[in-house]
């Protein structure tokens, strides 16, 4: 969904924007599908500065949801960067922000990691474990944290 | 405003190394 203002608006903030057309670049769909091991489209993938990925987006997704996955690649960015503290800012924008989302669960989870990380105080787990039993019970993240309680 | 997508991967991945900037890197078949 580029078309949609926030998400043309957060990529253009956020990365440095590159496209392989299947049809029109024939040739370099075919390098880098297989160096990135993405032989399907649509495929959004997240790459550090140094070409690793760090998030990957399958098939067609809704506006809501498109914007979420790319703040969740980016927040998982900061995470692997050890910016323990923009990640779990970034991680909770997207819960708040986007809350209906499948991506909102995976920011809660990881929004709970982040300072642990950074403090190896076990606290922010045991909230998030117990701020899955009020929320998203059904999804794989709660069961994920259940071990936090 | 529309999003401002390069089609020199190779380049690209220099670049954000350069400037230590994460890519988004489109795997697409919509229409250019």
């Amino acid at each position: 969904m580029w078309p949609d203002e926030r998400v043309v608006r957060f990529v253009n903030e956020n990365f440095l924007p590159a496209r392989v057309h299947v049809k029109d670049d024939g040739q370099a769909f075919q390098r880098f599908s297989e160096r990135f091991r993405a032989p399907w489209t649509p495929t959004i993938l997240l790459l550090d500065p140094d070409g690793v990925e760090q998030h990957r987006i399958e098939g067609f997704l809704p506006a809501d949801d498109l914007l979420a996955q790319l703040m969740l690649g980016r927040a998982k960015l900061a995470f692997a960067q050890q910016q323990w503290a923009e990640a779990e800012r970034r991680f909770r924008e997207i819960v708040e922000q986007f809350p209906q989302t499948d991506a909102a669960p995976e920011a809660l989870y990881w929004a709970g990691v982040a300072p642990y990380k950074a403090t190896g105080n076990p606290a922010s787990l045991k909230a998030t474990g117990r701020a899955f039993a009020e929320r998203y019970q059904d999804s794989t993240w709660a069961k994920k944290a259940s071990v936090w309680r | 405003m529309p999003i401002n997508f390069r089609h020199d991967v190779d380049q690209v991945l220099e670049d954000a190394k350069a400037q230590r900037k994460p890519v988004l890197l489109d795997f697409s078949a919509a229409p250019m």
